[in-house]
């Protein structure tokens, strides 16, 4: 039985909270490719953290997890949400976007600013950070580059800096003028703290609403180019080359945009990147029937770009996989193609979808899987790093990697259904995440 | 469904002397040629109307019949719960019909609903003098009140059976038979 | 019996040619409906048609009104302009009210691609598109091919210009892939930047030459230049415009041989095209709007045989 009669810990339905005073996982295979670990053991967690890695002691009093079949890696984390609270709470909650976050074996996330308002005061930070309470997530939030996410001015980052923002983007939008990207870039280095770059020239994207080419023209759907893309992208390679600062490329698309950041970070530029797990799976014949939910932006691309993107993962050109999470209400993808928002929920099909089309598929390896899905972002935003090691905090990611189950939007802990793997069949699932002193556990 | 043969009811030589009775018929009733205008029902009342034409101009010492086609697929009562696209033919009516005596003919008369739809489609070109019907074979079971003013032959019919009129123009053999209807699964067949 | 030819009629691309050439076999019979002393025919009576007109059209919308009264259908048309419609009711409203009004079948304009689409994945209705954004407008394209047919006897091998905004035009998307299935070949022709990028992808050839195209063609459909391109930027003038890609009388009499010329309307004349040419003896153009009421009635024919799961 548990002993987690703590009030504050609240698990979803379907699941086992425990707190973590006293929690042995029996027999699991430890996997934390940094530290080169991979092996069966028991782990033993005491007060929060790693107390001993082998068996577990004979007198051993708290809760025991039965690791058979399972992995456990450092706990992973999505650089790229959005938790929609405060102002778009129909959407998604702090609460419920941890919730999905658990659900998709997430210890931290990264939201967004583009609240209502925008997050772009400590009063802000504070509040997100605070409603995560209860669930084993850190909600590192992203601050505003601009006040009001307005495009004007920068905001006051150097507050947030001292509210523990370490990453700013005005995703949604990109940063208007090169000029101000200059001042953002100059500014954040007093920090030495990373400026997300949702890059997408909106001067030729336009009312664009999925990739321009073949199958845009076909539907007579608006085009939305990848060079729209890349030109902001190398935007933002040569002013954080000329200024020193550090950037980082959401969502990265296109394959000459990932040319781009591999020829940068050859010549040393400090840049970065991330892809979504859409990106990487998903190309725009898929619009084909005008579904809704596989709008989103920067949009679906061809097959090529997909090759791109998985040769760009695999020599770490891109850093980091993130989700993109973006919770919208039934109803308001419930309309015409043209009017729907973009965006799709991914939290809770993120690991899956990896495992089952790049990993076990053997286009990457389950190491640079589990890197990118959960390391390489803490670093680009400065945070410490999850550790399997023996006094590390335990943060920790339990996943079943030959669990086979049947993606259903309907069952999700998001509030929201927009995924765009409704009915694929995945194999590999997180089990359970452990992190902030508590564990939550899938039953089955 | 499948169907196989009960019985042949006309053969070519017995088709050709009905054919010629009910011309010699149409004749008489409507007392020559003049304003006599001849509509073939399709499918087989089309060839049915040219033969009766010939006879007739045979008959007349060439004097032509004025010959017309319709198809009645605008005009069925059936349509919005036949689960099957009907088909629009060509209908051919490049003459005023107004106070002519329109004959039309088909090829087997049964519940009496085509004739009514070619009624109804005869009354969109104009207003016929009279409306006359010739039918090669009656199989009876009405659910109309038509009947044929030039029949073939009437035979007794049970509501499992069909009538096929086959015509040399379309069947390549002129003959009549009764056949049987049965389902695929009658025969154990999937 | 013959297969049901249409369960609904979305678009062009992908369709069967033998469904084209029923289409257009059935409505050569209607068009001599049209021509008889009383020009209704009574097969859709009992079958309710709603024309939903999400965007203005007086030309489609009385074609298709036409087409449904000379079938004797019950009928019921709203128009509704879009800004409107985006602040009320949205669409999924509009297609719960016509489920609960039991309508057959659905005529539906709209300026946003896919909503016909969008229609039959919610409703039992069958949906006929009558133009969705720059998508498709299948019984355009199928009036023109009508007309092109009576003109020219086949499409085989039968070369087919497309000319002007192809980018934005649904016309001329239903014209490529409706011709295309039926072995036209057919070449789009216009200013660069009103072709839409990867074209080439739907089977056709590519010109910037308006004379060279009318060397190469047997018919010319000329699309209607919305006026708004020059605000927009794609094209830096109307004058230019006509003086380069203008179907002009010249310009038709240089080639030296009778071709086909088309335009679905409205005409911006003296943009496009010469009143000289719309207007000249031959001219094909008003044959297209009575073709227009055949061919709808014959698409309206075929897809309200079929049996409604409910009905
Ligand atoms: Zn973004």
């Amino acid at each position: 039985m548990s002993h987690s009669a703590d009030n504050h810990i609240n698990p979803p339905e379907g699941w086992q909270g425990y707190n973590c005073h006293n929690l042995a996982i029996r027999g699991a295979r430890l996997f934390d490719p940094e530290l080169k670990l991979d092996m069966v053991s028991d782990i033993v967690i005491l007060e929060g953290k790693i107390s001993s890695i082998g068996p577990i002691p004979k007198d051993f009093g708290g809760d025991i997890i039965e690791g058979k079949e399972l992995t456990v890696c450092p706990g992973l984390f999505d650089m790229h949400v959005h938790l929609r609270e405060p102002g778009y709470e129909y959407k998604e909650t702090v609460q419920s976007g941890c919730l999905a976050a658990v659900a998709g074996g997430f210890t931290g996330v990264a939201p967004m600013p583009n609240t209502n308002p925008p997050t772009d005061t400590p009063a802000t930070v504070n509040f997100i950070r605070q409603q995560s309470a209860g669930t084993p997530v850190d909600v590192h939030p992203i601050g505003a580059i601009t006040a009001g996410r307005k495009g004007d001015q920068l905001s006051e980052m150097a507050e947030l800096n001292k509210a523990g923002v370490t990453g700013y983007s005005d995703d949604g939008s990109p940063v208007p003028t090169a000029e101000l990207m200059r001042l953002a870039l100059e500014y954040t280095m007093m920090s030495n703290s990373v400026i997300i770059e949702h890059a997408e020239d909106t001067s030729l994207s336009g009312k664009g609403v999925m990739d321009e080419g073949a199958v845009s023209t076909a539907l007579g759907l608006p085009g939305w180019p990848s060079i729209a893309e890349d030109i902001d992208v190398y935007r933002c390679i040569r002013l954080a080359e000329y200024t020193g600062g550090r950037i980082h490329i959401a969502h990265l698309s296109t394959k000459e945009s990932v040319q781009l950041v591999r020829e940068a970070k050859a010549r040393g530029v400090n840049v970065t990147a991330e892809t979504t797990p859409h990106h990487l799976t998903l190309d725009c014949t898929i619009l084909e029937g005008y579904n809704s939910n596989y709008k989103v932006n920067p949009p679906l691309r061809t097959k090529a770009d997909i090759d791109a993107l998985i040769e760009g993962l695999k020599d770490e050109t891109i850093d980091a996989i993130a989700t993109d999470h973006a919770p919208h209400a039934h109803d308001e993808k419930e309309v015409e193609f043209i009017l729907a928002p973009f965006g799709m929920i991914g939290l809770e099909t993120a690991l899956g979808v990896v495992l089952t089309k790049l990993v076990k598929t053997k286009k990457i390896t389950l190491s640079r899987a589990v890197q990118a899905l959960s390391n390489a972002p803490r670093k680009i935003l400065n945070l410490p790093v999850a550790k399997i090691e023996v006094g590390a905090i335990a943060n920790l990611t339990i996943f079943n990697s030959d669990e086979k189950w049947t993606v259903d939007g309907t069952k999700m802990l998001s509030k929201s259904q927009n995924t765009p793997f409704g009915g694929w069949e995945l194999t590999g699932r997180a089990t359970g995440v452990v992190n902030k002193g508590i564990a939550f556990v899938r039953r089955d | 469904m499948q169907e196989r043969l009960k019985h042949s009811i006309i053969d070519a030589a017995g088709m050709k002397r009905t054919l010629t009775r009910m011309a010699v018929q149409i004749l008489e009733e409507n007392e020559g040629t003049e304003n006599l205008v001849l509509i073939g029902i399709h499918t087989r009342g089309v060839p049915i109307a040219n033969r009766l034409s010939k006879i007739i101009s045979t008959l007349e010492k060439g004097k032509t019949v004025k010959q017309g086609i319709l198809d009645i697929s605008l005009y069925r009562d059936d349509y919005k719960t036949a689960a099957k696209m009907a088909e629009v033919r060509a209908t051919e009516i490049d003459f005023d019909i107004n106070n002519c005596n329109v004959v039309l003919v088909d090829d087997v008369l049964y519940t009496g609903r085509t004739a009514r739809s070619a009624i109804h489609g005869i009354f969109d070109f104009g207003r016929p003098a009279t409306i006359q019907l010739a039918v090669f074979i009656d199989r009876g079971h009405r659910e109309m009140p038509i009947q044929g003013d030039f029949v073939g032959r009437s035979i007794k019919t049970s509501p499992g059976e069909e009538v096929r009129v086959r015509v040399k123009e379309i069947d390549g053999v002129d003959e009549v038979v009764l056949v049987e209807e049965y389902d695929d699964d009658e025969r154990g067949e999937k | 019996m013959s297969e049901l030819v249409l369960n609904h009629l979305l678009g062009l691309q992908g369709i069967e040619p033998s469904k084209i050439y029923t289409i257009l076999d059935t409505a050569d019979e209607f068009l001599k409906v049209l021509d008889r002393p009383i020009p209704k025919v009574p097969p859709l009576r009992g079958i309710t048609v709603a024309n939903i007109f999400f965007e203005p059209s007086t030309r489609t919308k009385i074609s298709f009104e036409l087409a449904e009264k000379r079938l004797s259908a019950d009928v019921v048309s709203f128009s509704k302009s879009g800004s409107s419609v985006s602040k009320g009711e949205t669409l999924l409203d509009t297609v719960r009210n016509i489920e609960a009004m039991k309508i057959d079948v659905v005529v539906i304009r709209h300026h946003a691609q896919g909503a016909p689409l969008f229609l039959t994945e919610r409703i039992k209705s069958a949906v006929i598109n009558a133009g969705d954004g720059s998508h498709e407008h299948p019984t355009q394209a199928l009036l023109d091919m009508m007309t092109i047919r009576g003109h020219t006897g086949g499409f085989e091998g039968l070369k087919v210009v497309v000319l002007g905004d192809i980018a934005h035009s649904r016309v001329a998307r239903s014209n490529i892939h409706g011709l295309k299935a039926v072995g036209a070949d057919v070449m789009v022709c216009g200013p660069s930047t009103l072709i839409p990028r990867d074209i080439e992808a739907l089977g056709v050839k590519i010109s910037t030459d308006v004379d060279e195209a009318l060397d190469w063609c047997d018919v010319i459909n000329v699309m209607r230049l919305q006026l708004e391109r020059q605000n927009q930027g794609y094209i830096p003038s109307l004058r230019e415009y006509q003086r380069t890609f203008g179907i002009t009388k010249a310009r038709l009499d240089r080639i030296g041989r009778k071709i086909v010329v088309l335009h679905p309307g409205p005409m911006n004349r003296g943009v496009e095209i010469d009143s000289n040419v719309a207007d000249a003896p031959g001219s094909v153009i008003l044959q297209q709007v009575t073709h227009g009421v055949a061919i709808r009635m014959a698409v309206l024919f075929l897809i309200s045989g079929k049996e409604r799961t409910d009905a």
